[in-house]
């Protein structure tokens, strides 16, 4: 029959239910992870309850690679708590360590100053130009839990994109032929 | 029926599991731990006081700070992180909290100390109500653990007072 002809013949051979079985199998795994992710979204009530240490500004509390776990509660910021923001122009969200917070009396509005432990000044030069806080709508979480090197996974990921498409590939190749 | 991905999915799995419960039970081994953590903070000068030009006031002071936190640390603390800071009302704000200096632990053996020193950050108000004000010098410990739960806790100082005068 030749080459051509055998591979024609194998993939033939493949049965309808099997494949499909896998298809959904597949779409299982994808959708379990989703609504773990959505659930943690909800129990936690911060938009990213999981965040990857990317820098070393809270060495040697946080190493680069390490998994934070976040919490946003109706509690107010008070200094010392290691909080999440967002800074108005910037993609990436920092992790820094509260030093100052002045309270409001009747509207409860806060002004938070933040600092990075192995940083030697506080974040004020971080911050979008001419802004001196942070207020509550900067703050995504506070950090609640630890887990040390487990965002290795995500940093390598994303700065070797290759690394990447690899896993992917061979865990495609690797549910496509199992039989079982 | 065993093949060597088979196996080595199942060693995997039971790892990343055996790792993960191993994680857990050291962070809620915390919980056993009752810790007496003692500190006392004494504040030996006010060196200068003012209004700056801006409305704000600024005091600067030397602080003599003791503290024994030996007993926080335990199997699973990598370091505890410990601040001083001023907390006060004013008639605009219901709390100001302001942190004067901070230092990390790394061992036990370092958790017993004496440091004599000037306010790290700078004791700025949100405008002009620090004459005469009294304040509490709260000490503040957050212990970051090796793996899992972080926990915090304060000893509040009472009784601290602004001079009248700027000087």
């Amino acid at each position: 029959m030749g080459f051509i002809g055998d591979t024609v013949e194998s993939i033939r051979s493949i049965q309808i239910r099997q494949v499909l079985a896998q298809i959904i199998s597949l779409g299982m795994i994808v959708t379990s992870a989703l609504i773990i992710w959505k659930g943690l979204m909800v129990a936690t009530g911060s938009e990213s309850p999981v965040v990857v240490v990317l820098s070393g500004s809270m060495e040697p509390g946080f190493k680069r690679g390490d998994i934070l776990f976040l919490h946003m509660s109706k509690d107010p910021i008070r200094t010392g708590e290691i909080v999440v923001f967002n800074i108005d122009g910037r993609e990436i969200p920092i992790v820094h360590r509260v030093i100052k917070v002045h309270e409001r009396e009747e509207s409860a509005e806060v002004d938070i100053l933040t600092k990075g432990d192995n940083n030697f000044g506080d974040d004020r030069l971080l911050y979008a130009h001419g802004q001196l806080w942070l207020h509550q709508h900067h703050i995504m979480g506070r950090a609640v839990g630890f887990l040390p090197y487990v965002g290795w996974v995500t940093i390598i990921m994303t700065e070797k994109p290759f690394i990447k498409y690899l896993l992917i590939g061979a865990l495609g190749l690797l549910v496509i032929t199992s039989k079982e | 029926m065993h093949s060597f991905g088979h196996r080595a999915n199942a060693v995997a799995t039971f790892a990343v599991t055996i790792l993960a419960a191993m994680c857990f039970a050291a962070s809620f081994s915390d919980h056993f731990n009752s810790p007496s953590p003692t500190a006392s903070v004494k504040i030996l000068n006010i060196n200068w006081f003012q209004k700056e030009a801006n409305g704000n006031d600024e005091v600067s002071m030397t602080l003599n700070i003791s503290a024994d936190l030996s007993s926080l640390f335990t199997w699973n603390t990598k370091q505890v992180f410990v601040f001083v800071a001023a907390e006060y009302e004013t008639p605009q704000n219901a709390l100001n909290q302001v942190s004067l200096w901070d230092g990390i632990i790394p061992s036990k053996e370092h958790a017993k100390f004496l440091i004599h020193t000037t306010n790290k950050y700078r004791f700025i108000d949100q405008g002009s109500n620090l004459k005469g004000k009294d304040f509490n010098l709260t000490m503040h410990w957050h212990i970051m653990p090796k793996t899992g739960k972080m926990f915090a806790d304060k000893i509040v100082m009472t009784g601290y007072r602004l001079p009248e005068q700027y000087r």
